[in-house]
């Protein structure tokens, strides 16, 4: 029921929303959960396992019970926690877990089930037939559990990831972390404050009382606008300090547009930050603890600290008549703000034997909730005091069992927590596993009060100013409260109805009392057998209560019985934030060459090869299939003349005096001894011995050398250079970079490429200034270019470079040139056919587990000089005569194609795997043999020309016979690229 | 988890790619027995505390690192140039 003067809401507009279909109004600065209670609906959802009406049980992040679906279709999220959603106009929400409604519920028949639902259930009840498990008891379980449902469809949601740096992160912006930030943005420091909810303030924004003089949420606007003047200070709201990680770097995630109506089309919904602190203060506070006892967990029950939110932040009372059941003096302000709101306070059930005196409501003393009543909500409690039982009517019970500081951040390196039995709370463990560079402070630190937290703030400033040597600037500390009162822990209140600990998982007193008794006594045991901890909400409201029944069940102290520590995310990620940007072709960049509009313009389909995208081949008025483009564009190049886009394959441009000494070191053939003008192929190994990639190397002149590498291997080439060069030569006079993208290179191939080229150039060339594998410079219409006589064709073929800017207009005359001639381009499926026709390799054969040997390439194995590979590629296992070795392939049978991948096997040997004697992997039509051909590794394979085979591929279903041959089928002496 | 590159300052770890063991900067000469080339190309301590290893500033400025870290603690002890190490 909404209050009529206090809160930080905006009474004087009303946003509609629905639940469940229903519409009703709330106003700005309220949450889900408080406009919920405002309209007086207090039952929000279904448990996961017995399906128990639940209503709102905290008003934070740490909320068990209220977990909603907003929005529809693709861009539904499930699992949102109603009192971290803010409201918005038009907000959409519905409750989750239930059949057909939420107040009737089918599966609640679980809950009378409960007997038989224990810890341990699965496990003892489907073993077996174990045949089952897949097909009738997991399909079962998967539909009755869970939290939320999933959307199939793609996540329409934009998010965003961001990086950021400072001096001092500070993770929480209630009294201690405004107060670091304070007194580290005043010297000067770089902070970023950052906190989950939608405005700074913390637990001040939820209390009545005074800071520095003035009421506290004053003092918080007036610390604000200073924060807010500082440039050197980032206040972020609405962002959750995830995790702590190596070198300082923390996630944090924020959230940017979900709490808006009809957010800007280009504001993302969420944004996961990543940011990198030299030092880090975790002042998040402490989180209230529940109190084990019977049917606890009723709409209506919920934490003390939760209702003095609702009234004094939100302007919300969460119930006419309200009882406190509070094991601390700290919960008695609640009764007191109640009263200060005109709500009734029907009792304080206080379990110590000194209860606080003069208090001016009922007060029991020694006194314990053992029992609640109402099945939708709570109706009534009965509590025992002197020996009897009385019964309460009210509609809220607000609980209190103390505070659990909240130190998850502080053991994401593994430290663990310690106990300190002064205040009955775990604290951030001062072991060598702690997080560099973060120091908790103030409630997360253990300390309670607002004056030791605000004093807490400006000691963990200091620190850090001190360690950072920034001089420290006086900041005066504001007066404040200093009684954090007194607290007696109070776990569980023994009886015999269920006793919730966990309300996300639904694990109860007596799970983690049978876990004990079963023998997983352990906490780790019995995290993992009662599930306790597990839920997205990983335990925050119940792990040391858990831990604490556990050791009570086990007669050991708490500080014996341990505790499990925090992992990454201290709050639920969406994957999308963790993937921001890398959705569609977010996935990976781009790379085109300067031939790409037109080959699209031409219809090319386009492929990739890395992340560049080449042209397949380019249809002609009248084909139907690739094939036909495919065979008519081989036929061209062998016959009249094609051009072709090979900017994609690696440039690696190399100068100074030792250059051929370095060539020699990496490619396994001798280099230093090429002379100016002339190219040469080589290959490089791996110092494992086999081969990593291949290429031509040309000496433009005495001290300038251009490398080329295949496409797919240009990355590691140049680290491999790199490598070589700094570990291995590091006196070497040689300098290179790297210069695919500063140059478009085109294939001129065919018997007619010379006429092309004599169009193009400014002077013409012949054989002898251009014999086979000659280079040079050349200039095209006045620029300065560069031609290469190399062959992957079987061609007579040149290779011309010109400046990248020049690429798109070289193309277009190149392509124009050509169809003069009868010819035009050619596409990478054309490409593959006419070097499998000479047997060239690409990277289907060097595919990394194969030796020069392998390739029948060991005669260019240099043998007077060192190189990279050189020792390895020379042991035996690398040059066994019975390795599998390159051969080609020919199916007897010329209509029949040769699948790539299938596997080769004696003329009358079983496929089977023992009999495995090699493998496919290039295959193609050849127009020019007409008839399919292919390469392939076969065991002692040049020892076995003209032998027939046996060709399997089980995948396809494709069984026949091959002819071994040698893997040049076209032209084995070479004369027509030579010609 | 940053590493301090001699040339470019603290860096984020995605800008640099592990190559594994520095070891590999003790390349046997050319002569070497077999048994020294098996134990440069095969043999690995798998060490849990500190170990020295070679990364590459491949998006940065393309330094082969020698990085002493420990394995446990994720703890940066030392960052020199390959180069240097190597006798430049």
């Amino acid at each position: 029921m909404r209050l009529c003067d206090r809160g930080r809401i905006n009474r004087s507009i009303s946003l509609p929303f629905t639940f469940d279909g229903q519409l009703l109004t709330g106003h700005p600065g309220d949450t889900l959960a408080s406009a919920l209670l405002a309209n007086g609906i207090r039952l929000m959802g279904r448990s996961f396992k017995y399906h128990r009406p639940r209503g709102v049980m905290t008003a934070g992040a740490e909320e068990p019970n209220a977990l909603v679906e907003v929005g529809l279709g693709a861009a539904m999220v499930s699992n949102v926690r109603a009192t971290v959603q803010e409201l918005y106009e038009g907000l959409e929400a519905r409750s989750q877990n239930r059949w057909p409604s939420l107040r009737v519920d089918a599966l609640a028949l679980n809950d009378l089930l409960s007997p038989f639902l224990g810890a341990g259930f699965y496990y003892k009840t489907f073993m077996w037939p174990q045949s089952f498990w897949e097909r009738v008891y997991e399909p079962m379980i998967r539909r009755a559990a869970g939290l939320g449902s999933l959307v199939a469809d793609a996540d329409p949601a934009r998010h965003e990831k961001a990086f950021a740096w400072c001096d001092l992160l500070v993770t929480g912006a209630g009294p201690t972390g405004l107060m670091a930030a304070l007194a580290a943005g005043e010297a000067g420091a770089e902070v970023i404050l950052a906190d989950e909810s939608s405005e700074p303030g913390g637990r001040l924004l939820s209390e009545v009382e005074d800071v520095g003089g003035m009421p506290a949420t004053d003092w918080v606007d007036t610390c604000v606008a200073r924060l807010r003047a500082m440039p050197n200070v980032r206040l972020m709201t609405r962002t959750v300090v995830t995790g702590a990680y190596d070198g300082g770097v923390y996630g944090a995630f924020e959230r940017v547009g979900d709490h808006l109506s009809g957010p800007h089309a280009d504001l993302p919904t969420d944004c996961f930050w990543r940011i990198t602190a030299r030092r880090a203060v975790l002042a998040t506070g402490a989180i209230e603890r529940p109190i084990a006892f019977a049917d606890n967990d009723r709409p209506g029950v919920m934490m003390a600290s939760a209702v003095r939110s609702y009234l004094n932040r939100y302007g919300v009372s969460p119930g006419k008549r309200v009882a406190l059941f509070a094991t601390n003096d700290d919960a008695y302000r609640t009764a007191r703000d109640l009263r200060g709101a005109g709500v009734e306070v029907a009792a304080i059930i206080d379990p110590r034997d000194a209860a606080p005196a003069g208090a001016e409501f009922p007060v029991f003393s020694d006194a314990q909730v053992v029992g609640t009543g109402g099945r939708l909500g709570l109706r009534h409690i009965h509590v025992r005091t002197a020996g009897k039982t009385r019964r309460i009517p009210l509609d809220t019970l607000a609980v209190s069992g103390g505070w659990n500081p909240s130190l998850h951040l502080t053991s994401h390196m593994g430290a663990r927590p310690q106990w300190r039995g002064d205040i009955h709370a775990f604290v951030p463990g001062n072991g060598s596993a702690g997080v560099p560079g973060l120091s908790a402070a103030g409630a997360a630190n253990g300390v309670f009060d607002t004056a030791g937290c605000l004093a807490e703030g400006l000691r963990a400033a200091r620190t850090v100013l001190e360690d950072l040597g920034i001089p420290a600037i006086a900041v005066d500390l504001p007066e404040a409260e200093q009684d954090a009162g007194r607290t007696a822990p109070l776990w569980l209140v023994p009886g015999k109805r269920r006793a919730w600990v966990d309300f996300q998982n639904d694990v109860t007193a007596k799970d983690v009392k049978m876990a004990g008794q079963e023998g997983f006594d352990s906490v780790e045991y019995m995290k993992r057998y009662t599930t306790q901890g597990m839920a997205p909400d990983q335990g925050k409201n119940s792990n040391v209560n858990a831990l604490a029944i556990l050791a009570d069940a086990t007669g050991r102290s708490i500080e014996q019985t341990g505790t499990t520590i925090y992992r990454p995310p201290y709050s639920p990620v969406p994957i999308g934030a963790l993937g921001a940007g890398a959705q569609g072709k977010g996935f990976a960049p781009e790379r085109f060459t300067t031939s790409h509009s037109a080959s699209v313009a031409r219809g090319a389909p386009m492929i990739e090869a890395g992340l560049w995208y080449r042209p397949s081949y380019f249809p002609a008025p009248g084909e139907t299939t690739w094939r036909q483009a495919c065979d008519r564009e081989v036929t061209m190049v062998r016959s009249a003349v094609g051009v072709c886009d090979v900017s994609t394959l690696g440039k690696i441009e190399l100068f100074g005096p030792d250059t051929g000494a370095f060539l020699d070191m990496v490619y396994a053939n001798r280099f230093a001894t090429l002379k100016p003008g002339k190219a040469r192929y080589g290959i490089m190994l791996r110092e494992d011995g086999h081969v990593m990639d291949d290429g031509t190397t040309a000496r433009l002149s005495e001290d300038h050398w251009v490398m080329t590498t295949t496409t797919a291997a240009a990355g590691e080439v140049m680290a491999h250079l790199e490598m070589v060069q700094q570990c291995f030569m590091p006196q070497a006079q040689v300098r290179f970079t790297s210069t695919t993208d500063a140059w478009a290179q085109f294939a001129i191939a065919g018997p007619r490429s010379r006429e092309v080229l004599d169009t193009l150039l400014d002077h013409r060339i012949d054989a002898e200034t251009f014999p086979f594998m000659g280079c040079g410079a050349v200039r095209v219409n006045g620029i300065d270019a560069r031609l290469f006589r190399i062959s992957f064709s079987g061609e007579q073929a040149y290779e011309l470079a010109v400046p990248t800017r020049f690429g798109t207009s070289l193309w277009r005359l190149l392509v124009a040139q050509a169809e003069g001639f009868g010819g035009g381009p050619y596409g990478m499926e054309a490409l593959n056919v006419l070097r499998i026709e000479k047997g060239f390799l690409t990277h289907a054969e060097l595919h990394g587990r194969t030796t020069a040997f392998d390739l029948g390439m060991q005669g260019i194995l240099s043998s007077k000089k060192e190189f990279i590979g050189r020792a390895a590629a020379a042991r035996p296992g690398l040059v066994d005569p019975d390795r599998e070795q390159l051969v080609g392939l020919r199916p007897v049978d010329r209509e029949i194609a040769i699948p790539a991948g299938a596997h080769l096997f004696g003329h009358d040997a079983d496929p089977v795997r023992v009999n495995d004697e090699g493998y496919v992997t290039s295959s193609g039509y050849s127009p020019t043999l007409g008839r399919y051909i292919g390469l392939g590794f076969l065991r002692n394979g040049r020892g076995r020309h003209g032998e027939v085979i046996k060709l399997v591929d089980h995948l396809r279903d494709v069984y026949e016979f091959c002819m071994v041959c040698d893997p040049v089928f076209f032209d084995p002496d070479g004369g027509r690229a030579r010609g | 988890m940053l590493i301090p590159c001699p040339l470019c300052g603290a860096r984020d770890l995605r800008e640099f790619t592990v190559k594994g063991s520095a070891l590999t900067l003790d390349r046997p000469a050319a002569d070497a027995m077999p048994e020294d080339w098996h134990g440069y190309l095969h043999l690995r301590d798998n060490p849990a505390g500190p170990s020295r290893e070679l990364w590459w500033h491949g998006a940065g400025c393309g330094a082969w690192l020698v990085v002493q870290r420990n394995t446990v603690t994720h703890e940066i002890l030392s960052v020199t140039l390959a180069e240097q190490e190597a006798g430049a």
